[in-house]
């Protein structure tokens, strides 16, 4: 698919020397991936984005240490050759720890974030599409949740979990304590956005046409209300990363010896004089792939948006 | 009583909105934004449809689509009546007639192509199909005076005047018979005005369009009209043809609009009289008892305050919803006979 573009790109700049007016067809979707592509910033954002969900899922791959067995002889080093990251205080190698650490920290801010997205974008576009007292219904019973301290209600969701259940059920039961809470504010934002959409002339336009509502949803109201829910989406998704750290470090997240990057970093701070090392790796892996989320966030929100082509 | 000259008749079409209040949204009260407006439309004619903001002209161009559920009455379109009409088959009849927006800015998708928003008539009413779709949509575009090349653009990357050719292009996609033209000119600069109104005018020759045009530009519709309209509060308080109305306004709201237009001659402009209305439009959620227009008429008298006038036509084809024309007409009319 890129090759494709760059060269249907290059045709356009050939073409683009005869005849100014003239300009290949893409359709919406390809014309925001070209527009993304020329955004550098976020096209390097992307990258280390997938690059360091793979190494996540390929972890035992790309790394020649075993996340959890000891090595006595190599306690509290600092990075070198063999151990980038160092090794902490058991002599584990904190590199590996840190990839695998990205499979939770990255595995709930994705699974969480999706389901968000799924739930909220779904219950939002159906009341604000509705409106009326559809919408009024479902709407306070979002204001009831949003009562609840979200805390408060994962350590509840997350107490119903046996405490020495296997590490997988306790990762879903993250997922969905998660996943639960965070629609909410989707829910708002998407029927927000709907309801002022849905007023706009050329909804009007399409309505006296006689589009259906699967096609004024998908093709109107949704592509005209992408961008403050990418953006939403994007910085969901570091928070999501520090909740998962907060449960982590209050005993109801992940459990040792498994590693999650809030996990490493709650325990390196204490030995942050000695070994600095054990919490700036960890803390590193949170900043950037929270940044990265953030610049790979605002240029899909350029990328999506055709007004922006052109800008920089 | 439709013949097959008429292509559009309204009859006592009602649309009012309900006014809610509290957590239960208890109705107390309905915004009557058109009340008991009935008329025809004849084939391949302009009707002219003015009054000021707020008085339901738009209201009642959607109502007609049939994008608002009218409250009552009944909307005959090509001797189809469409109230009551379930809604797919209403999706097929829609296709004969559309709309052009005021706000050219508004009316088209942003996200969308140009090429997508002319062809998404054609899509959605499964009209041909890729190649012959194309050439369709480069047809409508250089018909309605814009270069074909420009479908892959964006809306945002044209001008007013422009964008509003392209609303032209999307509305006459599925060869439509009636438009409700909604203000299409007055959020255009004059020079473009003049283009676009040129443009319907050159595609009600060729195509043999009906229009209902909505304005407030008298002198626009003195120019592309053939009969007019004139609404106030909800009601339509005279109705006829154009020049009937601008040598001979019966209605004292018609008469004051009328006294509104300027002259474009210094001599004339200065001498003109202009009869200015006192206070304001009452609310339309709270009309007056009698005739619409009595809290603010110049000529208003006692029986005006109690009784509703009805449209009646005092002259061929001239119509006047009010009492103070009505009795002028019968004395004239006695006179006549003596």
């Amino acid at each position: 698919m890129t090759v494709d573009t760059q060269s249907q790109v290059q045709v356009a700049a050939e073409a683009g020397a005869e005849d100014v007016l003239k300009r290949p067809s893409y359709g919406y979707w390809r014309d925001a991936w070209r527009r993304l592509l020329r955004n550098k910033v976020a096209t390097i954002a992307g990258l280390y984005i997938v690059l360091i969900t793979l190494a996540a899922i390929f972890a035992p791959i790309v790394t020649p240490y075993d996340r959890d067995a000891p090595d006595f002889g190599n306690t509290r080093e600092g990075p070198t050759i063999e151990h980038p990251f160092g090794t902490d205080p058991l002599g584990r190698d904190v590199f590996t720890r840190v990839i695998f650490g990205g499979r939770v920290s990255l595995g709930v801010a994705f699974v969480g974030s999706l389901t968000s997205m799924l739930i909220g974008l779904t219950y939002g576009a159906i009341a604000g599409y509705l409106g009326g007292w559809v919408d009024d219904l479902m709407m306070r019973f979002v204001d009831l949740m949003y009562g609840f301290p979200t805390l408060l209600f994962i350590i509840l969701m997350m107490l119903v979990i046996p405490p020495n259940s296997s590490p997988a059920l306790i990762m879903v039961g993250l997922f969905i304590a998660l996943g639960v809470v965070s629609w909410l504010g989707t829910a708002r934002l998407v029927r927000g956005q709907f309801l002022s959409i849905r007023e706009q002339d050329f909804v009007t336009a399409a309505r006296a046409l006689g589009a259906k509502p699967a096609r004024l949803i998908t093709r109107y109201l949704l592509p005209n209300s992408i961008g403050p829910i990418v953006v939403a989406l994007t910085l969901s998704i570091p928070s999501l990363i520090l909740t998962e750290s907060t449960l982590s470090f209050i005993g109801l997240g992940v459990k040792a010896p498994i590693p999650s990057w809030g996990v490493m970093l709650s325990e390196g701070w204490r030995g942050m004089q000695s070994d600095p090392h054990l919490a700036i790796f960890p803390a590193l892996a949170i900043t950037i792939t929270m940044l990265a989320f953030n610049f790979f966030g605002d240029g899909l929100r350029d990328a999506l948006d055709p007004t922006m082509r052109g800008r920089d | 009583m439709s013949d097959n000259q008429t292509i559009m008749e309204v009859n006592n079409l009602k649309m009012y909105f309900p006014i809610t209040r509290g957590v239960f949204k208890r109705t107390v009260g309905w915004t009557q934004a058109v009340d008991d407006v009935s008329f025809r439309i004849k084939k391949g004619e302009t009707l002219g449809l003015v009054g000021e903001s707020g008085c339901g002209k738009t209201t009642l161009g959607r109502a007609i689509l049939q994008l608002h559920k009218p409250t009552a009455g009944t909307v005959k379109f090509e001797g189809e009546e469409l109230t009551t009409l379930p809604r797919r088959d209403l999706r097929e009849r829609t296709s004969r007639m559309q709309i052009i927006f005021q706000d050219p800015f508004s009316s088209l998708n942003p996200r969308m192509t140009v090429g997508a928003i002319v062809r998404e008539p054609l899509v959605i009413h499964g009209v041909a199909n890729g190649e012959e779709r194309r050439r369709v949509v480069e047809e409508l575009l250089e018909r309605v005076g814009l270069n074909a090349q420009f479908a892959n653009r964006f809306p945002h990357e044209f001008s007013g005047g422009q964008r509003q050719r392209i609303g032209i292009a999307r509305a006459l996609a599925l060869n439509p018979t009636f438009i409700v033209a909604d203000e299409p000119i007055t959020s255009l600069d004059v020079s473009i005005q003049a283009q676009i109104v040129n443009l319907m005018e050159d595609l009600q020759d060729e195509l043999g369009l009906t229009y209902l045009f909505i304005t407030h530009d008298l002198s626009m519709v003195r120019h592309i009209c053939d009969r007019v309209a004139v609404m106030y509060l909800g009601k339509i308080v005279e109705l006829s043809g154009v020049e009937a109305l601008y040598n001979n306004a019966m209605h004292p709201y018609t008469q004051s609009l009328l006294s509104a237009i300027p002259v474009p001659d210094p001599v004339v402009e200065e001498t003109r009289q202009r009869i200015i209305l006192e206070g304001d439009v009452p609310s339309p959620a709270n009309p007056p008892a009698g005739c619409n227009f009595c809290t603010r008429c110049p000529k208003v008298m006692e029986r005006c305050f109690h009784a509703e006038p009805e449209l009646k036509e005092l002259a061929p084809d001239h119509s006047v919803a009010c009492f103070v024309a009505e009795e002028s007409w019968q004395k004239a009319s006695m006179q006549k006979e003596v």
